[in-house]
């Protein structure tokens, strides 16, 4: 099995990076971009019957700092 | 005073922190990442500069996570003595021993430059030299050094007296300009400046030799 973790930076709190890719839309000529945040994504293989709790629990003790971060986490 | 300095993958001021320690006079112990227990008798524990594990994941986020962490976090738990320096601060923002997070700065771009620093507080082991001192210059050089902790902690660090070091036109975005800061119970010391770069007259600069000096001071007393 597989799942997909997604790490945002909590809303908030300033993406300098996001910031930075917005500008550069903006100089490619792209209108309209209003916002941009940048996270990531981390793809987990697992061992069949891993628990939603298991993958919860890696998220919070290594996978995102939930001091600034947020998390989701997708199953398949 | 006996020190030791933690070396993970990707350290890369381990040796300049632990002549900082022995120009003060410490016995320094290097102590590799993967050992599970700190040398019997430490008086106090660097966590060094660098780009622990490739800065993978966040800046000190696996470092937090290896085995001699949880020795260095007990340590600290017991109030054992912590120094951690630039990655090393973000280590120990990782670990928990001390709160916030240091983020990509504000500008995004690689800063290294001798900046002017406020000694914030001479309460701590680690600031006690400065007494009098007001103002100091300590090398920087770091990508990720921007202070991020919400109004309330930036208050109560203030408040506290927790806040060790501030910039001076500040370089990085840092909040509260803070520069460095200390546990509650005063004995771990974050920062990213560089003290161990001015220790020696071929460094042209010595400001940093202070802290050294004043943490030997108050350890052999200990």
């Amino acid at each position: 099995m597989k799942a997909k973790v997604h790490v945002m930076l909590k809303n908030g709190v300033l993406d300098p990076q996001g910031e930075a890719v917005k500008h550069a839309l903006g100089s490619l000529g792209f209108q309209g971009v209003e916002g941009v945040r940048q996270g990531k994504v981390i793809e987990l293989d697992l061992a069949d019957g891993t628990s939603e709790a298991t993958v919860k629990d890696m998220c919070e003790k290594l996978l995102a700092n939930t001091v600034i971060e947020s998390y989701s986490i997708e199953l398949s | 005073m006996r020190a030791a300095v933690i070396t993970f993958p990707g350290s890369n001021c381990d040796r300049d922190l632990a002549e900082g320690f022995r120009k003060a006079g410490a016995d320094v112990t290097m102590v590799w990442h993967k050992e599970t227990e700190l040398p019997k008798g430490i008086d106090v524990i660097g966590i060094p500069g660098g780009f622990s594990f490739g800065d993978y994941l966040r800046c000190g986020a696996i470092a937090a996570r290896s085995p001699i962490c949880q020795a260095v976090v007990k340590f600290a738990q017991d109030g054992g003595y912590v120094l951690g320096i630039c990655n090393g601060f973000q280590v120990l923002c990782e670990t928990g021993l001390l709160p916030g997070v240091l983020m990509r700065n504000a500008t995004l771009k690689f800063v290294c430059r001798q900046q002017v620093l406020r000694v914030e507080t001479t309460q701590s082991a680690f600031t006690r030299g400065y007494d009098g001192s007001g103002e100091i210059t300590i090398p920087i050089a770091h990508h990720d050094g921007n202070f991020s902790a919400d109004a309330d902690l930036v208050s109560r660090l203030r408040g506290e007296g927790r806040v060790a070091f501030s910039y001076v036109d500040n370089p990085n975005g840092s909040a509260g300009d803070i520069a460095g800061i200390l546990s509650e119970n005063r004995r771990v010391l974050g920062m990213m400046p560089h003290p161990e770069r001015a220790v020696d007259a071929g460094q042209g600069n010595t400001d940093g030799a202070a802290m050294f000096q004043s943490l030997m001071g108050e350890l052999q007393l200990a």
